[in-house]
This record gives C-alpha cells, sequence and structure tokens, in this order.
C-alpha cells in the first residue's frame, strides 16, 4: 500500500499511466466535433451568407480538459485508492475479548457479534489464542484462552440479558485474571458501577482497546398516571441533538392477541436527556396495556411493564335495601352498576365478604346504619387507602347519623330531615348544578341542562364545609362533599344513587363525576407491610432483547426481596403474581441512572463513526462515469443536437418537481387576473378545445378594437383543477361525449354561479334541432345541468338588458341563426310601466346563457386574425358574424357591468337612438 | 422513367397512386365541405340558370322574357331576371419540386401535402361552382366538372424531379384567374417573370407561400451541413446558431419582395403554415379568387 495523505492505494503501479495523459491531449485536440447533415429546403437562402468568424477546426481546450479528467479518475480509480486505510497493528499474544451483554447492547446485538467475530477472526490470522467473556454471564472458572474458530462456533450461543453487570462480582472477576493478553472490550456505552476497577485490572495485563456505538441508548421508565393520562418518561444516554421517538402501548385486543394499542411520540429538544410521551387513552384500552415499548429499540431497558397500576379498578357496591323485585329501575344501585360496569370491576355480596376482597372503591348507596364492627373495618380499609362513596336517600335522611357529631365515614353533619324542591308539594323550581369550581376535582365536566335536583340532604353550615364541598347546587348547597381519611377519603353525594331525587344518575354527567372520582384512587405500589410475607411467582420474564416469555420453573420470591429488588440474575425483570396481583419488574425504574460511559485518556476508543477505512475505488469511477456523461452533453451543444434534447430534460424536471405545483398555481391565477380574460372550460375534445380557444381570441381582439374591454388572450379552465373564481366570463361548448364533472367541481361550478360568475352554455347544433333534448348535444347539456344551481330560465325576452348592453340587438345569431337562446327568467308579475319602453327588471345578472348558435365558430380567428369558418352565404354571412361578434360584446358587457343599461337613467338616450 | 414501360412497374406506379388518390381526394372534399360555398352567383343580373330578380319591362325588352305567372298577379308587365353567372378559368400552379416534400417535425405534414390538398380543395368548390380548372404549366387545360378534379388529382399525385419548383404561367387564360402555391424557396426571377406574364394577360390571382414552422425559426446550431432536398445545393458552416438572423432577414426580404410583386400585380399574397390549420388557408384563397377586380 501506498499512501498521499489518508489515501492509500492498493496497485499504486498504474498511476504511472497518467503520464501519458498529455500524449492523449494531443491526439484529442486534432480531432473536431463532427458535422451533422441536415435536409433543409431554406438552403436556397443561405447561399452567399459568411460564417461571422471563423471556427477554429479544434476541440475546444476545456472539453479536452472534461475528457482528461475523465480518463484520470478512470486510472486513479483502477489504482484502487481507499481513504484512511486501515493501518492498526495487529498485535500479538493472547486477546481477550470483553462484551458488556446489558439490555443496551441488545438494540445493536448483531453488529457487535459481527464485530466480535471481525476481531475474532483477525486474531485467528494473527494466530492469537482467544478468550470471549461476557460480563452479565461470567465463566465459573478460569478464563481459557482457545483458537479463534473455537470461539467463532460459540459466539451465536451469547445473548444479551435485560439486567447490568453485578459490579462486585465483575471487580472480584477481574482480579482474577493472570497472564498478559490485550484486551477487546465491547461496550453498552453506558456507565456502570466498577466499570473503572475492571479497566484497571484489565490494563494491568495489557492494551485495552474499547468499541462502543455512537447511536444513542434509549431508555423507558415506567409508566405513570397524571391527571387522566399516562405519561411515560423516556430517557437516553446523550444529549445527541433534538429527537422524537415512538412510544408504543401494546396489550391483547379482545380478541386475545397481542397487538400495539396506541401510540405516542415523545419529543427530545436538544439538550435534553428525558422526555414524556403522553397516551390519552380510554379507561377499556388502558386496561388492556401490559408493557410499552420505544419503537425500534429492541432493548429489554425499552420495554416498560404494566402491573396493577394500570388495571381495572375493583368496585364493591352496598345498598341499604335489598333491590326490589321488579322494580330494576328503583334500585339504589342499578345507575351504579351501568355506568362502572364498564370501566371498574364490580363485586358485590354481603360486606364481610366485599372488604377482604380490598376492593379500590366500596360504595354505600343510602346505607345509614352500620354495625360498630362494620365501621371500624371499614374505617380501617379507608385509613388504608381506601375510597368510601356513599349516596344518600331516605333512609339516610331519616336517620341520625352524623347528626349532632359528624361521623368518621361522613364527610360531613347533616340537619335534621332534607330539603324538597320543585317537588309536587313544594314551591320552587327544581336547582340546577353550580358550574364546578377548580379546586373540585369535576372541574372541567360540562353540565347538561337537564340535570336537575328535587330532594337532597342538607349538610349543617361549618367552618370545613366550604373546603369540603366539590360540587354544589346553584343556590349553594352542598351537592358532594368529600373529605379525606388517613390515605384514603369519604366522599357523600347529597342526593340518592337512583333516580329519585335527582336526574344526575341519569345523565352522563354521572359516569364522568364516578370516572374522575375513581381515578383520583389508583392504587399506589404496594408498601413493604403489604407485602410482609408474600410469595410472588414470575409469570412473565423479559429477555435481553425485551421480548416476554412465559416464565416456568421459578421459584417464588418473597414479597419484600421484590420490591427492594433491580433486575438481576436472581430476580429477572418480568411480571410476577401473587393470588390476583400483579407487580411488575422493569429493568430500568424511576431511579436507574442512563449515563454515558466515561472513558479515561489513553483508552482507545473505537466506535461505528470511527474513521474507518472507505473504498474510494466505486466513487471515483462514479465520478469518472459522471464526467464522461457531461462531456457527452457538452459535445452534443457543441455540435447543436442539444436542442430537443434539452426541451426533454425541461419536461422532465417539470414532472420530478413536484413542489412546482404551487408556483404553477400561482402562474395561473397571475395569468388570470393580470387583466379580464375570457375563458373556456375544456371539453376534452382537442377540436373543440381549438375552436373555443380561437373563438373568444377573436372575440377578445374585437373587444378591444371597438370597446374598453381589453382582455388579455383567452384562457382554458379544467373546471376539475383550476380555480374558476378568477375569470367573470366562462364559455363552455358543449360535446356529446362530454365527461360529467365531479362532486368537487360541481361545487366549485356552483359556487361560481351563485357569487357572480356566468357560463355561456353553447350546444352548437343550432342547425340540427330545436333547443331542448331534441339531440345528443342537448341531451348531454341536460345531463350535466342536473347538478348545477339554475334558475327558472326563458328565451331572451325583447326588452333584456342584454339587447342593449352595448349594441341594440333582437338576434342572437352564432354560426347558425336561432332565436332559441336561454336566459334567467324574469321574476313574475313585473309589468311595462306606461310610456317606458322596458320593463323595470333592475336585479340579478343571469348566472347562465344557453343556446346553440355555436358563436365560437363565428368568433373564430387565427394567429393572422383572418376568420376560420365561414358563416352564411356572401354579404350575409358576414352580416350574420358582425352580428354575432355585436351579441359576444353585448354579452361580456352585460357579464362586466351587469344590468347597468338597465337602469332609467339610460332610457331618454336609449330611446333616442331606438327612435322613438 | 426508363422502364415504365414494363408492366411490372406501370402496374406498382399505378396502385401507388390508386392507394393516394381517393385520401387525397377525400381530404380535399372534406376540407371544401368546411367551406360550404355551394355554387356562388355573380349577384348581377346576366345569362345564368339561377332566378336573380323580377323588374318592370323597358321598352326594347323581348316578349318571351316577359314572366306572363308574374306579370298576371299586377297590372304591369314584369321580367325575370337570371343571375350573371360566367364560368372562370382558374389555372393553378402547384409547385411539386423536391424542396416542398419536406417536414420540419416527424409527424408534421409535408408542405406538398398541404399545398396538394389546399389546390385540390380550390378544384373541387371551384369545380362545384361550375368554374372552369386547369394547370398554368399547360399539362391540363381548363375544364369544368367533377372529372376534372379526378384527372387534376392524378397529375398532382406525382412529385416532381426539380430540386425547386419554378412557375410556369406560359397556359394561363387571359382574363381568367390563377393561384400559385409554393415555397417559394427557389429563383425568385422566375416567379417574377411568370407573374408579370400573367398581369400582361389581366390575370389576377393568389400566390400562397406554404412553410414549415421549422423554415421560419432556423432552430440550428453548432457545425451542419445543410442540404437542399434534391442534393444540388450544400452549405457547411461551423456555428448554424451564428447564420440565424440573417436567414430569418433573408426569409422575410423573400416575403416583402413576393408581396410587393403581388401588390404590384394585383394579386393577393399569404403565407400559410403547415402547423395550421388548412381550413382557414382555403377560406383565404377562396375569398382571394372571388374578390372582384
Amino acid at each position: 500500500m501506498w499512501l498521499i495523505g489518508p489515501i492509500g492505494f492498493a496497485i499504486p503501479g498504474l498511476l504511472l499511466a497518467l503520464v501519458a495523459l498529455p500524449a492523449l491531449w494531443i491526439l484529442l485536440r486534432a480531432v473536431p466535433p463532427a458535422p451533422i447533415r441536415r435536409r433543409f429546403p431554406g438552403v436556397a437562402l443561405l447561399l452567399g451568407l459568411d460564417d461571422e468568424k471563423a471556427e477554429t477546426d479544434r476541440t475546444p481546450w476545456w472539453l479536452l480538459l472534461l475528457r482528461m479528467l475523465a480518463v484520470a479518475a478512470a486510472i486513479v480509480a483502477f489504482a484502487g485508492p481507499v481513504l484512511h486505510p486501515d493501518r492498526r497493528a495487529s498485535g500479538s499474544g493472547p486477546l481477550l475479548v470483553v462484551i458488556d451483554g446489558t439490555w443496551a447492547d441488545a438494540r445493536d446485538w448483531p453488529q457487535r457479534m459481527d464485530r466480535v467475530q471481525t476481531v475474532l477472526t483477525e486474531a485467528g490470522r494473527a494466530g492469537r489464542p482467544v478468550a470471549v467473556v461476557s460480563l452479565t454471564g461470567l465463566p465459573s472458572g478460569e478464563v481459557a484462552f482457545q483458537t479463534a474458530t473455537a470461539w467463532t462456533s460459540r459466539l451465536s450461543g451469547l445473548r444479551p440479558m435485560p439486567w447490568v453487570p453485578d459490579a462486585a462480582a465483575v471487580v472480584a472477576w477481574a482480579n482474577t485474571l493472570t497472564g498478559r493478553f490485550d484486551s477487546y472490550w465491547i461496550s453498552d456505552g453506558l456507565a456502570h458501577e466498577g466499570r473503572a476497577a475492571v479497566l484497571d485490572a484489565l490494563q494491568g495485563h495489557g492494551a485495552v482497546t474499547v468499541w462502543q456505538s455512537a447511536h444513542p441508548v434509549y431508555a423507558l421508565r415506567p409508566a405513570v398516571f397524571k391527571d387522566g393520562k399516562v405519561e411515560v418518561r423516556v430517557a437516553r444516554d446523550t444529549a445527541a441533538g433534538a429527537a422524537e421517538v415512538t412510544v408504543v402501548a401494546h396489550g391483547p385486543d379482545p380478541g386475545g392477541t397481542d397487538r400495539d394499542l396506541a401510540r405516542a411520540t415523545a419529543a427530545f429538544k436538544a439538550s435534553d436527556l428525558e422526555a414524556t410521551a403522553v397516551l390519552d387513552l380510554p379507561s377499556e384500552l388502558r386496561n388492556r396495556v401490559n408493557r410499552f415499548e420505544v419503537l425500534g429499540q429492541h432493548s429489554a431497558g425499552a420495554v416498560s411493564l404494566t402491573d396493577d397500576a394500570l388495571k381495572r379498578r375493583k368496585v364493591a357496591l352496598i345498598a341499604g335495601v335489598r333491590d326490589r323485585e321488579g322494580l330494576e329501575l328503583l334500585s339504589p344501585l342499578h345507575y351504579l352498576r351501568e355506568a362502572l360496569k364498564p370501566s371498574a370491576d364490580v363485586i358485590e355480596g354481603n360486606f364481610t365478604d366485599l372488604v377482604q376482597a380490598d376492593p379500590n372503591v366500596i360504595i354505600l348507596a343510602d346505607v345509614a346504619k352500620l354495625s360498630p364492627e362494620e365501621s371500624a373495618t371499614l374505617l380501617a380499609w379507608v385509613n388504608k387507602g381506601g375510597m368510601l362513596l356513599r349516596f344518600a336517600g331516605p333512609r339516610m335522611a331519616e336517620s341520625d347519623i352524623s347528626r349532632d357529631a359528624e361521623d368518621p365515614l361522613m364527610p360531613v353533619r347533616l340537619r335534621v330531615g332534607g330539603r324538597e324542591v320543585g317537588g309536587a308539594m313544594s314551591w320552587g323550581q327544581p336547582k340546577l348544578l353550580r358550574p364546578f369550581p377548580e379546586s373540585s376535582p369535576f372541574y372541567g365536566l360540562t353540565i347538561p341542562p337537564d340535570v336537575t335536583v328535587n330532594e337532597q340532604v342538607m349538610a349543617q353550615p361549618d367552618p370545613t364545609l366550604a373546603a369540603r364541598t366539590i360540587a354544589s347546587l346553584a343556590d349553594g348547597t352542598p351537592l358532594v362533599t368529600r373529605k379525606a381519611v388517613g390515605r384514603g377519603a369519604v366522599v357523600l353525594f347529597h342526593v340518592t344513587a337512583n333516580a329519585e331525587w335527582s336526574t344526575l344518575p341519569l345523565s352522563g354527567l354521572f359516569v364522568q363525576m364516578l370516572d374522575r372520582l375513581a381515578v383520583s384512587t389508583r392504587p399506589a405500589r404496594p408498601t413493604v407491610p403489604e407485602m410482609a410475607g408474600t410469595t410472588w411467582v414470575p409469570l412473565k420474564q423479559l429477555d435481553g432483547f425485551g421480548v416476554l416469555h412465559g416464565a416456568s420453573q421459578s421459584a417464588g420470591v418473597a414479597g419484600e426481596a421484590l420490591l427492594a429488588a433491580t433486575a438481576g440474575p436472581k430476580v429477572p425483570p418480568g411480571i410476577y403474581g401473587a393470588q390476583d396481583r400483579r407487580l411488575a419488574l422493569n429493568v430500568v425504574t424511576d431511579t436507574t441512572e442512563i449515563a454515558p460511559a466515561v472513558w479515561p485518556r489513553g483508552v482507545v476508543v473505537e466506535g461505528a463513526v470511527a474513521s474507518h477505512e472507505v473504498n474510494l475505488k466505486g466513487g471515483v469511477l462514479v465520478g469518472a462515469l459522471v464526467v464522461l456523461l457531461l462531456d457527452l452533453l457538452a459535445s452534443l451543444w457543441l455540435s447543436g443536437r442539444l436542442r430537443g434534447l434539452g426541451a426533454g430534460a425541461a419536461v422532465v424536471a417539470l414532472a420530478l418537481s413536484v413542489p412546482g405545483q404551487g408556483r404553477a398555481d400561482d402562474a395561473f391565477a397571475l395569468q388570470a387576473t393580470h387583466g379580464v380574460v375570457l375563458a373556456h372550460v375544456l371539453t376534452g375534445d382537442a377540436r373543440v378545445d381549438q375552436l373555443a380557444q380561437a373563438g373568444l381570441l377573436g372575440l377578445s381582439s374585437v373587444l378591444t378594437a371597438r370597446t374598453s374591454v381589453e382582455p388579455d388572450p383567452p384562457m382554458a379552465v379544467n373546471i376539475e383543477t383550476d380555480d374558476l373564481s378568477l375569470f367573470p366570463f366562462l364559455y363552455w361548448p358543449i360535446t356529446a361525449t362530454e365527461p360529467l364533472p365531479s362532486q368537487k367541481a360541481y361545487a366549485k361550478l356552483n359556487d361560481y354561479l351563485r357569487s357572480g360568475g356566468m357560463i355561456l352554455f353553447d350546444t352548437r347544433d343550432a342547425d340540427l334541432g330545436d333547443f331542448g333534448a331534441a339531440t345528443p348535444n342537448g341531451q348531454r347539456l341536460q345531463a350535466i345541468a342536473v347538478g348545477l344551481d339554475i334558475p327558472p330560465l326563458e328565451v331572451v325576452p325583447k326588452d333584456h338588458v342584454l339587447t342593449r348592453s352595448f349594441y341594440l340587438l333582437q338576434d342572437f345569431p352564432g354560426r347558425f341563426d336561432s332565436r332559441n337562446v336561454w336566459i334567467e327568467a324574469a321574476p313574475p308579475g313585473v309589468a311595462k310601466a306606461e310610456g317606458m319602453p322596458f320593463r323595470d327588471l333592475n336585479d340579478g345578472v343571469s348566472p347562465v346563457v344557453i343556446g346553440g348558435n355555436d358563436w365560437a365558430s363565428a368568433w373564430a380567428v387565427d394567429a393572422n386574425g383572418a376568420s376560420l369558418y365561414p358563416v352564411g352565404r356572401g354579404n350575409a354571412g358576414e352580416r350574420q358574424r358582425e352580428i354575432s361578434y355585436r351579441f359576444g360584446i353585448n354579452l361580456i358587457m352585460y357579464v362586466l357591468t351587469g344590468n347597468y343599461k338597465s337602469d332609467q337613467v339610460h332610457v331618454p338616450a336609449l330611446l333616442q337612438r331606438l327612435g322613438q | 422513367m426508363t422502364d415504365i414501360a414494363s408492366p411490372v412497374a406501370l402496374r406498382a406506379r399505378a396502385e401507388g397512386l390508386g392507394g393516394h388518390l381517393p385520401p387525397l381526394l377525400a381530404e380535399a372534399e372534406h376540407l371544401a365541405a368546411t367551406v360550404m360555398l355551394g355554387e356562388h352567383g355573380r349577384r348581377r343580373a346576366g345569362m345564368g340558370d339561377e332566378f336573380w330578380q323580377y323588374r318592370p319591362a323597358h321598352a326594347g325588352d323581348e316578349a318571351r322574357g316577359i314572366d306572363w305567372r308574374r306579370s298576371a298577379r299586377s297590372d304591369a308587365h314584369f321580367v325575370r331576371e337570371k343571375e350573371w353567372q360566367a364560368a372562370q378559368s382558374v389555372s393553378l400552379w402547384i409547385d411539386m419540386a423536391q424542396s416542398m416534400a419536406f417536414s420540419g417535425v416527424k409527424g408534421r405534414v409535408e408542405k406538398i401535402d398541404r399545398a396538394r390538398v389546399l389546390g385540390l380543395a380550390v378544384a373541387v368548390l371551384l369545380a362545384r361552382a361550375g368554374e372552369r380548372v386547369g394547370l398554368a404549366d399547360g399539362s391540363l387545360a381548363p375544364r369544368s366538372g367533377m372529372a376534372q378534379v379526378m384527372r387534376l388529382a392524378e397529375v398532382l399525385a406525382v412529385d416532381g424531379a426539380a430540386d425547386y419548383g419554378t412557375p410556369a404561367a406560359r397556359a394561363v387564360v387571359p382574363f381568367g384567374r390563377a393561384l400559385f402555391i409554393s415555397d417559394f424557396m427557389g429563383d425568385i426571377g422566375a416567379v417574377e417573370a411568370a407573374l408579370t406574364r400573367a398581369a400582361d394577360q389581366g390575370v389576377r390571382g393568389a400566390l400562397v407561400q406554404v412553410l414549415d414552422p421549422v423554415e421560419e425559426a432556423f432552430p440550428f446550431d453548432g457545425r451542419t451541413v445543410f442540404e437542399s432536398l434534391g442534393g444540388t445545393l450544400r452549405r457547411e458552416t461551423m456555428k448554424a446558431g451564428d447564420l440565424r438572423g440573417r436567414y430569418i432577414a433573408r426569409l422575410a426580404a423573400r416575403k416583402d419582395r413576393l408581396a410587393e410583386l403581388a401588390r404590384l400585380t394585383g394579386w393577393q399574397f399569404s403565407v400559410h403554415h403547415t402547423d395550421e390549420a388548412a381550413a382557414g388557408a382555403l377560406l383565404w384563397i377562396y375569398r382571394a379568387l372571388e374578390r372582384r377586380v
């Protein structure tokens, strides 16, 4: 290998060929570009014309340079250039390959194994004995240095483990090493305890080279509930710029198949080490989530298992009276059951059984009296964090519970009896709810107007009452009160749980209120005393790649141990269960530190981004090819053959530039609004479109010559894609085969007609039949017009503005001369005033003019301004063409000035001109 | 033409002609139909078949000229006048030289085809109107009737051998009409001579210059060898782009010269491009021939 700067050459001898380049220069220079032979009749006119300056017969120097460059590039390419050639000294003696083997390795495990394989191969070539050790699976005995091939076959057995190496064990192992050897450490890139000690130990035996990936490590911390939403924090080891990661919630679908149930993104700012993904899940879905994952990161650290913390709540229902037979809707529990069923496990039974089932929430509906034992059990349960929800009712109103002194299981003291408002026997209107204050857990819920309260139990005014009220009626009396008891709470609804006292249970608000209350009772992580004496069995285990496996044959773990444990070989991460409770042990917890590994100076750290040798041969060859292509283009250009090619390239560039669409639209809009532009609708029939274009061109030039309207060249409009609102007037020739407009186009057309645009429909068949459905074009027009918002029509009356908006006309001929031109009908009951030539029709410009006179043909001119189609015979025909132009002018005037000429001001002048 | 007598060659030629003729005729008929003029009268009273007007009888009118049916309806006598219909002789010269067999873009019609179609369509229109149509070079004497159109088509189907066409006005009918369709790329002197000769004989008519858009734009660059279609003319240039301006100026000068000639001799001149519709040109030609002197 021969080196120039960072580039080495595999076959430097080939570079000698560069010496031959000057010879090539002289050779190429002598050959001029070949002429093109063109057969061209105009050559007769060329005779006698001299070339302005005698061009050299030689190839221009820059073209030569281009060619030389191509040849030089090819020579260099075949000499085998390599950038940053690998010049690592291959060393000698035994080599120890150390792999961290943690979950952080799992994300690019195959690449790591490839790296190990490469190192082994190199060592094998050099004849060095090798040993491979994973720090998460330390060998029990002496490190055995063997031949590389012996280890190669064992590599596939290596797996990343879903935990980090035990610092003490690793350091102890490192200290037992003996002999001289070099080390190659495949690091996971994270800081682990004891890393420095191990490095020290290894450096004591020989050189240490570290390899680590430059990609950031992402880890997922356990999900938490906040404000009814699930928040998952994603951590990374280095603040490597802004990034977005997707967090996927996995869980079984109703059929039991594992699917991703929801996705959310966590956006890292450039300097962030943590970002939060927020998932707003319906409770049904949330209950089914069993783990969250960072998308694309196949490692145990990027998986967060969920346990009871996200599971359905268990709610116990207890009613004061047993259900009355057959009166299901009057049952105090019916509405509660219906409201809670979708989102909670509802259990019912006798009091003792229910409390033992340890529900999250106990609901007492109109239960006044509790036995002292029951009270005590319940109080203990509430103190532990239970939520007691009570509903009032006739029994509670009658009883003297919480009357003189506040009952510990009641949030407030109650007055004697209740209150009845708006009932059959009382004055006043049923009471409405007051909007929830900001301090209330119900804050933000909308109150349906039909929620009214007829009866309630009344709270005794108390200094604490205001603080405990979380919902009240419009007149300020408390409706829902709450009191914290120990770690739990007691909530009282001052109405019944059925519809007897209020319509609240009938409304959706009831369900939302229950949801809000129940969410605030999420079970926290079990406490140590709670776990004492329990044995937890692993149900599912996580492997290093973050895949859940069923765990079998594993010993149980004591509750306290499990609570204190971090994931390790003894307590592998996964889901543990005891009775019907579930507890997740995650690799990464709230407190796990995710920090990049720090290596002392002097340690060689290689990585995926480290300078690798890059083979330049392909690149340089491609460069040579590109230069040759340029040469080809330049040669074509020189010889004048590039004209067609250039146009082709422009078309291709136009087709490729998708964002050019916006610019094209803008250009279209600019062209259409630069001045008045007459436009015609594209029919799909090229001949008809050409005719319409030529017709409007003729009309435009006549308008310019005779009136102050000076239209720009006419444009073609595609009603499907173009903006119609830019045009005051559309000419629409009808062909029998014209496609119907799409729904969108119809909407645009109707918009156009309603907002003051005018369309001139021309069936172009007045010679064939009377206007109507008799001809194919007429039938097509009827089909097209079905979807259009067209007002009632009439044949243009003799006093219509169209007959006098510029010229005084009575006929509207085109190429054909039919009187059947239709226009919006005048409103009924408009009569001609005495002595007036016209009716007073001062309002409305017709949105459509419909006829079949083939006006475009009569108007059509070619580029020289000569008429394209004959009209009629002889002078009479020319007269007809003139009248058709006049109709066109009148029409455009009518479009642009509306009913201006219908104004009474003009009547005297018009009368004079009419000779009356 | 050496083996024209051989039956095989003769038959092949005939079939080639036969294959070419119907579409050409059909196209010409179609083109003529767009003008839809039918027989055109002279819009004056005279000898003819078509009724023109009734007028009161003067002294000197022949008794047989009186229309008794009309006169019976009133007290005066009326003479039935016929429209004056004079059959005119129109001589065509359609340039069949090789320079006309040129099309600048693949797929665009050649100049010679457009010239043929225009000439035949005019012939169809004239034949319908009862005029006599013939060729100006004397190869086909003016005659009326649709059969003449067939004969014209046969003659016109044969391409010429010359590189550039020269008009021959030796057989124009005095005081008739003439129509010259060519690219006028050849010797302008010949055109001048022919026009002068025709004008001397009281012939009025129209010049139509048929050009390909490429001939107008001269979109060439680089080292180029230009050859005429017959191969008689050759011009090599190192930089075709440099010639563009001067070529266009020369072409404009040529057009100006033709227009000037037409003005002096009382003819009409127009330029037609092969990328335009033929109908417009036909309409122009028809009007130009119809115009009274």
